[in-house]
């Protein structure tokens, strides 16, 4: 192969100095090492999974539904076949075996459209051929006779009584109790008495608030290479989330036992939760296995917004009250999901935005309801913030409407309904690490405000680049406004709900020239989200050792879980400190039964390893990690599960649902042109407890990215589904709009590290919470520059001019 | 799909007659999206890369009028055209990203003749000829005349935009885009604006509000004539509120536009009202001050 998919990565040698915070061996956890990644994908030499090549590999082609609703009355895939060049075509009819659907929680999605479609671009026939252009054009010959159903859009029509049914005979666990066959999973909370709290509220507040649909945008396309091998299975590289939860969805439809499926994950350009279902892996490796021969398939970016799913899509009822001294007496709410045609992950971002839909505060009295629906509009499912965030746009407009009824100032509002350590959420459970709201939102507020007018330098031109419209030159300050706003979020870390959260590491330490060195394998997916850095920064830690090779992820070795959910510091991270941790008591009893007799120390002292010896807590050098394993390798592998959590009551929403909470504080500063609608944001400040900044670096950057994607949905981030049809009407860059870097504003960032004792080195995991609090941060901004109420993001021109 | 090399100006225009189907292609940032996204498929490419008098600029002999070969980069006009044409380098500036420019070319966004094409409103208010070519001879075409619907142009089937002929600014310009970001963004609507001294007129071009780049000619005479009347030209004192309010309302109803994913037609009307009133009195500002006023937004 060209682009060996296999490549070791070896994590950088020269990591950056002075940057140490106490680990005594450099490039260790508290550093801000480098990403070996990085410079690769910045120089544009980083091998994606779009870059696979294969001797004598064939291109796979999807043909997709054009309709958001039909039957299937034929397919004819003669001319298709007849096309010099063409392989294979396959359809619904030629899966190899009795199971045809998958799904992550719910197997309602079928591999390829069964005699109906249920959303625009539903895949319904495969074309294999020798050039990518062929199988296009076959897979245009393909003709599918389709009868247009009625289609269901929201939820008064997929609610009504004789509303088509997306999956008539629902077998699953949640469809016993739901009000409709639509309604994918609802979970209601309810604590305290929300009615008698309603009789001393001095104020009330009642909001409807709605969430465009957003999407991942990850820039690399779905992608992978399907390997067909001699014992009868398949070779799989491939750009995912999460290799194990792929492995156990493919291999039942391809009629293959696990182990005849061998995973090995390819370069990701991006996930943000959109890998985390399946896009073309089962279809790659059903061309690979019918043809022989090894199969690509990479969607162009029109077709990658048809093959993974978005965010979902919400409408929010909120009533909240308080007394008159500002304190929060209740809080109801009704969130509607839109989770499309399949189940992909709705029950979950259900559960997510239910149990985190009270926001950081304390409420004790809760009446909640939320639902995710079955429509014909895209399947929605994992995205960064995963509920969350849909929940924190609304309840944070909430909190700015019930600090203007009250006359008090919005932070300090929310200051005084912060939750604390010790708190209860809505479900019951405890918070019991740090939960410091209303710290995060002081040091927000403390950052100094960017100078006003920066558009006007003295004696200079208007620098438009400093203005709503940029160089586009709408304004040279005429209509423009200046607005602050605040917001803050809670965002749960890793799977919850009972959910059995592990994952797996293999730690290798052996030496190889003279030197120690440790190899970590575990399969879990880099994403972008510097995962391979904090792994050999835990291994230098735990083994002080200088080297550390990264092994490919892949299935030879046990499930890292989904790289997703902020989870894989914690638990992966976890599982390689837990694994160094038995490779260093393997080495020191090594050490013992060689060294032992000739110094007391090695019964009697508390031994570490550092700078590749062992050596006493009181540092004396007892021996090189060289003689200690002369030619013996210690190789371990072992599972590690955080503490465990338990499902919320269908009834009452009450249990100990999550692993552990984080929270970041936003304060945007915008410049709005109120004549043309445009916005420019100044400043997105962000406060964030991470517990421990397992790589401050990286951390910053996971900060600032999370930042920006929400700003994109404040602003211009949204797949726009025609209401009529169902039909996608902006799948491309040209008109899915996302921040450019002159749409980026500075993002100054202050990082609280208050430990959670219940976590590897106290760390919280850092990648969602950014991303809730600063779309409503921004239009909060907006609001108090316009005056305007805007109860839907994104916004648009429109909105804030009335047109 | 063939892909047809000329290595001269007169190849093209014999490979253009012989294949009138054939589509050309120059920096090939809206052709190949096209082709990539599989709208069209063209029978044949016509690269126009290797004639290079196609990407060089000259002055007339006269020195009023920029003869500007039809595959300059946009990057080109911003750098070395800023001070002969600022309105079309003001909308160069707006133009996709630094590599789109770098490849982008005034003969293309002709060639599509999307309404949305940047350079339009600023050719519109400057004043521009389109010279096109075939085997059969030599046209120029007033730029007002060479949109004809949407996405097309008054080229025959064997005809070539060889150049196009932009009179140099006598006075000050403006173009103002309005896009749902600050950069990297098609025109949800555009406006361009030229102060003509010499002949005292004001010219307008107003991009992605009508089905065609167009001017707002009612909008034109209405302001021309209370310029004249109230011996603005002269006095260069400012422009009373209510004529550039009047202005901009004139300049809002020549639009004719659609509600798209883009933005909505009644904030396209809107926005082109808000940019002609803005623009009219930055470039009055300029020419009041000689041209060294604070109105010349700055574009790095």
């Amino acid at each position: 192969m060209d682009h060996a998919p296999t490549r070791a990565m070896s994590a950088p040698a020269g990591t950056p100095v002075g940057l140490s915070q106490g680990s005594h061996t450099r490039g260790g956890v508290g550093e801000s090492t480098l990403r070996p990644d990085g410079t690769l994908k910045v120089t544009g030499e980083f091998a994606y999974a779009s870059d696979l090549w294969h001797e004598d590999m064939l291109w796979g082609c999807t043909l997709r539904s054009p309709h958001a609703h039909a039957e299937i009355r034929s397919i004819d895939v003669s001319e298709a076949l007849a096309q010099p060049g063409v392989h294979a075509v396959l359809t619904y009819d030629d899966l190899p075996c009795e199971v045809r659907h998958y799904g992550l929680e719910i197997q309602d999605t079928p591999a390829l459209a069964q005699g109906r479609v249920r959303y625009h671009g539903e895949p319904v026939a495969l074309v294999a051929a020798d050039h990518p252009e062929t199988a296009r054009r076959a897979a245009a010959k393909i003709r599918v006779d389709y009868a247009e159903l009625p289609v269901v859009t929201d939820e008064a029509s997929a609610t009504a009584e004789d509303a088509p049914l997306l999956h008539p005979g629902r077998e699953d666990h949640h469809a016993g109790h739901v009000p409709h066959p639509n309604i994918v999973h609802r979970q209601p909370i309810i604590r305290g008495d929300v009615a008698a709290a309603r009789e001393r509220a001095d104020v009330i507040v009642t909001g409807e608030y709605e969430v465009g649909m957003q999407d991942q945008a990850f820039l690399g396309p779905e992608s992978g290479l399907a390997v067909p091998a001699e014992d009868g299975g398949v070779d799989l590289y491939i750009a995912t989330q999460w290799l194990h939860s792929d492995l156990r969805q493919i291999a039942p439809v391809l009629g293959l036992p696990e182990e005849k499926v061998r995973m090995t994950l390819s370069g990701v350009g991006g996930a943000f939760g959109g890998r985390e279902d399946l896009s073309m892996q089962i279809h790659a490796c059903l061309l690979a296995l019918r043809t022989g021969r090894p199969v690509k398939m990479v969607y162009n970016r029109f077709e990658s917004f048809f093959g993974h799913v978005h965010r979902h899509p919400a409408k929010l009822h909120y009533e909240h009250g308080a007394t008159r001294d500002g304190k929060i007496t209740h809080m109801a709410c009704r969130i509607v999901l839109d989770g499309g045609a399949y189940a992909s992950s709705s029950p979950a971002v259900v559960g997510n935005a239910s149990s985190l839909s009270a926001g950081p505060y304390v409420i004790d009295n809760v009446d909640i309801e939320a639902i995710a629906l079955y429509t014909n509009n895209p399947p929605c499912g994992a995205m960064r913030g995963f509920g969350a965030v849909q929940a924190c746009f609304a309840y944070e407009a909430q909190m700015d409407r019930l600090a203007a009824e009250l006359d008090m100032d919005p932070v300090e509002f929310r200051q005084l309904n912060a939750m604390s350590q010790g708190a209860v959420m809505p479900t019951g459970q405890e918070v019991d690490a740090p939960a410091p709201v209303a710290e995060l939102l002081r040091r927000v507020k403390a950052m100094p405000m960017p100078p006003e007018k920066q558009w006007e330098a003295a004696g200079e031109a208007v620098d438009v680049r400093e203005l709503p419209g940029g160089l586009s030159n709408t304004t040279h300050g005429e209509g423009v406004v200046r607005g602050v706003g605040y917001a803050v979020g809670i965002k749960n870390v890793g799977f919850s709900e009972g959910f059995d959260d592990y994952s797996t590491a293999r730690v290798r330490l052996e030496v190889v020239g003279g030197e120690p060195v440790a190899v970590v394998h575990t399969a879990m997916a880099e994403v972008g989200q510097g995962g391979i850095t904090v792994h050999a920064q835990i291994a230098r830690t735990e083994l002080g050792v200088a080297r550390v090779i990264i092994d490919p992820a892949d299935t030879r070795v046990g499930s890292a879980g989904s790289t997703s959910a902020s989870r894989q510091t914690y638990v992966t991270g976890g599982a390689v400190k837990h694994t160094c941790e038995a490779v260093r008591e393997k080495v020191l009893e090594l050490g013992r039964a060689r060294f032992g007799t000739y110094h007391p120390a090695w019964a009697t002292a508390e031994l570490l390893l550092e700078g590749g010896k062992v050596v006493t807590d009181g540092g004396e050098v007892l021996a090189d990690l060289a003689e200690v394993l002369q030619d013996e390798a210690v190789d371990i592998e072992r599972e590690w599960r955080h503490r465990p959590t338990v499902a919320f009551d269908r009834h009452t929403g009450q249990g100990d649902g999550h692993v552990q909470y984080s929270f970041a504080a936003h304060r945007a500063v915008v410049e709005v042109d109120t004549e043309l609608g445009m916005v420019k944001v100044i400043e997105l400040a962000c406060a964030q407890d991470v517990g421990k900044a397992v790589n401050p670096l990286s951390v910053a950057g996971q900060i600032q990215g999370g930042t920006t994607q929400g700003l994109g949905l404040a602003l211009m981030e949204e797949i726009v589904v025609d209401p009529e049809t169902a039909k996608v009407r902006n799948p491309s860059f040209t008109d899915y709009l996302i921040p450019t870097i002159l749409d980026t504003p500075s993002i100054p960032v202050d990082v609280l590290e208050l430990a959670d004792e219940h976590a590897p080195y106290g760390l919280r995991g850092v990648g969602e919470a950014p991303t809730l609090s600063s779309t409503p941060a921004v239009v909060a901004a907006i609001r108090q520059a316009t005056g305007l109420a805007l109860n839907r993001v994104p916004v648009r021109p429109e909105h804030l001019t009335g047109t | 799909m063939d892909f047809l090399r000329p290595a001269s100006w007169e190849e093209a225009l014999a490979a253009k007659a012989e294949h009138p189907t054939a589509v050309p292609i120059a920096g090939g940032t809206d052709v190949m999206v096209e082709i990539n996204f599989d709208h069209r498929r063209p029978e044949y490419l016509l690269d126009l890369n290797r004639i290079g008098e196609l990407s060089e600029w000259e002055v007339g002999a006269d020195g009023g009028t920029v003869r500007l070969g039809a595959s300059v980069s946009y990057t080109r006009i911003m750098e070395q055209l800023r001070d002969r044409l600022p309105g079309l380098a003001l909308a160069a500036h707006t133009v996709g990203s630094p590599q789109i420019r770098n490849r982008g070319s005034v003969g293309g966004n002709l060639g599509a003749a999307s309404p949305a094409g940047d350079a339009h409103p600023a050719l519109l208010s400057a004043g521009a000829e389109v010279e096109v070519e075939s085997v059969r001879g030599t046209r120029l075409i007033p730029v007002e005349e060479f949109y004809t619907g949407v996405k097309r142009n008054a080229l025959q089937p064997d005809e070539l935009i060889r150049r196009v002929h932009i009179k140099t600014a006598d006075g000050p310009q403006q173009f103002s885009k309005v896009g749902t970001r600050n950069a990297m963004v098609i025109a949800v609507c555009a406006f361009g604006l030229a102060l003509h001294p010499r002949t005292r007129t004001v010219k307008t071009g107003i991009g992605s509000a009508a089905p065609t780049p167009v001017r707002a000619a009612v909008a034109e005479d209405f302001l021309n004539a209370a310029l004249d009347e109230g011996g603005f030209w002269d006095s260069g004192k400012r422009i009373t509120p209510s004529i550039a309010q009047k202005f901009a309302e004139l300049c809002s109803a020549a639009c004719n536009p659609i509600d798209d994913v883009r933005g909505s037609a009644k904030y396209r009307r809107h926005a082109v009202g808000i940019m002609a009133r803005r623009t009219l009195g930055w470039a009055w500002e300029s020419y009041r001050d000689g041209g060294t006023s604070k109105g010349e937004a700055q574009c790095a």
